[in-house]
């Protein structure tokens, strides 16, 4: 019964859309407060028939209801509780439906805190948003419904898959999915505005908060699933170029274009085409990575079990969404007019640099979809792996943190080279005085890709810092601007993210020997020693808990550090659970690899410098982020 | 007028990438069939990966039917397969040489020495001059080869246990 009333909920979800279109268009069309207000009903009420579906599938999750399938599939007596609850999402039908109610959310946000904006745009976003909810509960209910029941029903279930079984992944895909279906909003807009040909700057306005709303929840959201890469996989890597991984970046990358594009098109009136197009290929990345997720044309550790009709009919959704929209955008984007700006003001700097993040999406979107491309022209057969992305997208971020530092000192509309040279005296001193410093540290081991990386970072934060201090925003940072603020210190995050990258790819040591108990070994300043093995047994798994002693040379640090190796019995899936002492300047993980003869062990000793700064970095980000919605800037140019 | 046509690149870019995944679905990418199924493997002359770092030609292959498998250490995928090949190479049903792909050797040995090793035999082609003959585009592969050193079967993507026994079946297929 519980099963049947949540695809009931769903199927009249779908109705609602319907109705919510129909009545939006009419009220648009026809200039009728009364249809507009029963399509905002009509959202409001679906809104609440999706989330109320959710609810009744986590139900059967937290019941056990093994008579659906989804369940059955995913789900296990023996899955403690949270883990049952974060099952739900943890497979292709549960996640659909936790991406339609997350969009759900955001339109309903949106409807409810745009009182102020002219109806008639609102009720255009609408309508697009929802063509998207439609496209994707079809979707749903025909290719892949999470209540399809299966009778009789297994004895016990098949189990959540053991990666997934961690709290990171209890909250990486929803913070994932609020960034990704938050571009949902951006692109509505940007249609609405298309469509009005009356607002194309002002929807910038309106629109800046969502995206960087859903930016920072993006920003999170790969923050996290590369934290989580990097201690439950158990070989310490933190990002791989995985197709998939791909797929959340290119959004990220042009979200991040899209919102300095934004603030542009805000404050100056200039951009607005760009924006435009910005906010379309966002959305459009984003439904393509769902795409490369779940239709199987790709090879990648985290693809979804797949089926040709979801392939299909996505691709069929991202052609009637993304196509209609490009269609829209070269219909009607050829009647904008954009304010005038002379070269060396920061306007230049900004589209300077959302030209290079546009180029990096393309050229990672490139490599992604390569061997699809050389596959389907039948030139033969191709991989593209990690060697091709650090080659390429490395020199191209390189200019693109040089402009970041200068673009915030740099006057709107007009300047000159001069002037702005004069401010970054400043920041330059800063950054050569700091990079000594670092370079005598590490002088024994230079590496110029090492030092051009540090001194690009102390660039970007020392250039960063400069501009709370600069003239020009003297009053902003006295007014406690958060614009000033939160462009600040996302700033600062990103220095701090590339510092993290650099030192950790380059100096990070490695030891991977045979250990039995009682073994010592040393690394770099530190000694390990292979203090004890014991049993440990879990609620669904058993394994053995390796203990390990380090101490550095001067004994001021001593630790026990635990790695375990688990066996998962349902799926016969064994894990490895890494040990990790983290610290602020450098992680000490240790994996346990394969058992060796009788005693013996394969252990991998790690010394990651700086690994933290990578997520560090990104909570900056995020945290900037949020801390610029919280004020809009003023003077709009109309 | 001219201007107009500027702001349509962007729907055109979009078709032909609508376009290739199209062909794309169409194709599975763990599906292709080989062209050298029916043929011998290609001569090669390479270093073994292991630490005498001794040369290893046709010649050293195994004369019964084994499995040629293409793994690298950057490849999250292999890791799925890795349990099955383990299993495998315990039973002793079926020998298993590694081809290991574009890779690095302090790399290579790391990750068998970490996860195991179910190879009889390493070859070490950091440039793809092997794999690039035997058409590999996508790690891991597998190919099936009998005991005159006659590919049979290729198999693209991880291996599962369905696909492992469906390659026994065909081996016995062959046998006349």
């Amino acid at each position: 019964m519980i099963p049947e009333l949540g695809a009931f909920f769903l199927i009249l979800s779908l109705s609602l859309v319907l109705i919510q279109i129909s009545s939006l268009l009419i009220g648009v069309l026809s200039d009728s407060t009364i249809w507009i207000n029963l399509g905002k009903r009509a959202l409001y009420v679906h809104a609440l028939a999706v989330i109320l579906s959710f609810i009744l599938l986590s139900y059967c999750f937290a019941t056990n209801d093994f008579t659906v399938k989804y369940v059955s599939m995913n789900s296990n007596t023996l899955l403690p509780i949270q883990y049952r609850l974060s099952a739900v999402w943890g497979a292709h039908e549960g996640s659909l439906l936790l991406w339609i109610m997350i969009l759900a959310i955001w339109i309903v946000a949106f409807a409810f805190f745009s009182s102020s904006l002219p109806k008639k745009f609102v009720a255009w976003t609408l309508i697009f948003a929802g063509i998207i909810s439609l496209g994707f509960l079809l979707f749903c209910l025909f290719t892949s419904n999470p209540f399809i029941r299966q009778i009789p029903p297994p004895s016990n279930g098949a189990d959540l898959n053991p990666l997934l079984q961690d709290f990171g992944l209890i909250i990486h895909p929803p913070m994932l999915y609020m960034g990704y279906v938050g571009f949902a909003i951006s692109f509505c807009c940007a249609l609405a505005s298309l469509m009005l040909k009356e607002y194309t700057n002002q929807w910038a306005v309106w629109a800046r908060k969502w995206t960087l709303l859903a930016w920072a929840f993006l920003t999170m959201g790969i923050a996290l699933g590369s934290w989580w890469a990097y201690y439950e996989l158990g070989w310490g890597g933190w990002w791989f170029w995985d197709p998939v991984e791909n797929a959340s970046l290119m959004p990220w990358l042009v979200g991040t274009a899209l919102i300095h594009s934004l603030n542009a098109t805000a404050k100056r009136g200039v951009f607005a085409g760009w924006s435009l197009l910005l906010a379309i290929s966002a959305f459009g990345l984003s439904l393509l990575g769902t795409f490369l997720v779940r239709s199987g044309v790709l090879t990648s550790v985290h693809a979804f079990a797949t089926d040709p009709a979801r392939g299909i009919f996505i691709l069929l959704f991202i052609v009637v969404v993304v196509g209609g929209a490009f269609l829209i955008y070269g219909l009607k984007a050829s009647q904008i007019d954009d304010e005038g700006y002379t070269f060396a003001s920061r306007e230049s700097y900004l589209l300077l640099n959302s030209v290079v993040l546009s180029v990096v999406t393309a050229t990672i979107l490139l490599g992604t979809l390569y061997p699809l491309a050389i596959d389907a022209l039948n030139l033969g057969k191709i991989s593209v792996g990690p060697p091709y992305f650090n080659a390429v997208v490395i020199p191209i971020m390189a200019p693109l943190m040089i402009f970041l530092g200068i673009a915030p000192l740099a006057r709107w509309r007009r300047d000159n080279w001069q002037i702005t040279l004069k401010k970054l005296k400043l920041p330059l001193l800063g950054t050569i005085f700091f990079s000594i410093a670092v370079l005598l540290m590490l002088v024994e081991n230079l590496t110029i890709m090492a030092v051009i990386g540090t001194v690009l970072s102390f660039w970007v934060i020392a250039t960063s810092l400069t501009t709370l201090i600069s003239k020009e925003n003297r009053t902003s940072v006295k007014r406690l601007d958060g614009v000033i603020f939160g462009r600040t210190i996302a700033h600062i995050g990103f220095g701090l993210c590339v510092i993290g990258i650099t030192l950790v790819s380059y100096y990070e040591s490695t030891s991977h020997l045979k250990m039995e108990v009682g073994d010592k070994t040393q690394l770099n300043d530190y000694s390990f020693k292979f203090a004890s093995l014991d049993d440990v047994k879990g609620p669904n798994y058993e394994g053995v808990k390796a203990t390990f002693e380090v101490t550095n040379n001067k004994e001021t640090y001593q630790v026990q550090i635990p790695a375990e190796k688990r066996f998962y019995n349902t799926r016969g899936m064994t894990m490895t659970e890494a040990g990790i002492d983290a610290g602020l300047l450098k992680d000490i993980y240790i994996s346990l690899g394969e058992k060796i003869g009788d005693e013996a062990w394969s252990v991998r000793l790690n010394i990651k410098p700086f690994v933290r700064f990578i997520w560090l970095g990104a909570i900056f980000m995020a945290v900037g982020g949020l801390i610029a919605i919280s004020i809009t800037p003023k003077r709009v140019k109309a | 007028m001219k201007k107009k046509i500027f702001f349509i690149i962007p729907l055109a870019l979009f078709f032909i990438m609508v376009g290739f995944l199209i062909v794309g679905l169409q194709l599975d990418p763990r599906k292709v069939p080989s062209p050298l199924i029916g043929k011998q493997i290609p001569p090669f002359n390479l270093l073994e990966l292991s630490a005498s770092k001794t040369f290893i030609t046709n010649k050293d292959l195994p004369s019964t039917p084994y499995l040629l498998n293409v793994w690298a250490s950057w490849c999250g995928a292999c890791l799925e397969e890795h349990q099955l090949l383990q299993q495998i190479s315990d039973l002793g049903s079926l020998k298993i040489v590694g081809l290991n792909y574009k890779d690095d050797f302090s790399k290579a040995t790391k990750w068998l020495l970490r996860y195991g090793d179910p190879y009889n035999q390493k070859i070490f082609d950091p440039d793809a001059s092997l794999g690039l003959n035997l058409g590999v585009y996508g790690v891991p592969e597998t190919f099936l080869i009998d005991e005159h050193g006659t590919i049979v079967y290729k198999h693209i993507g991880p291996l599962t246990f369905e696909k492992y026994s469906h390659l026994l079946q065909q081996l016995k297929n062959n046998k006349p």
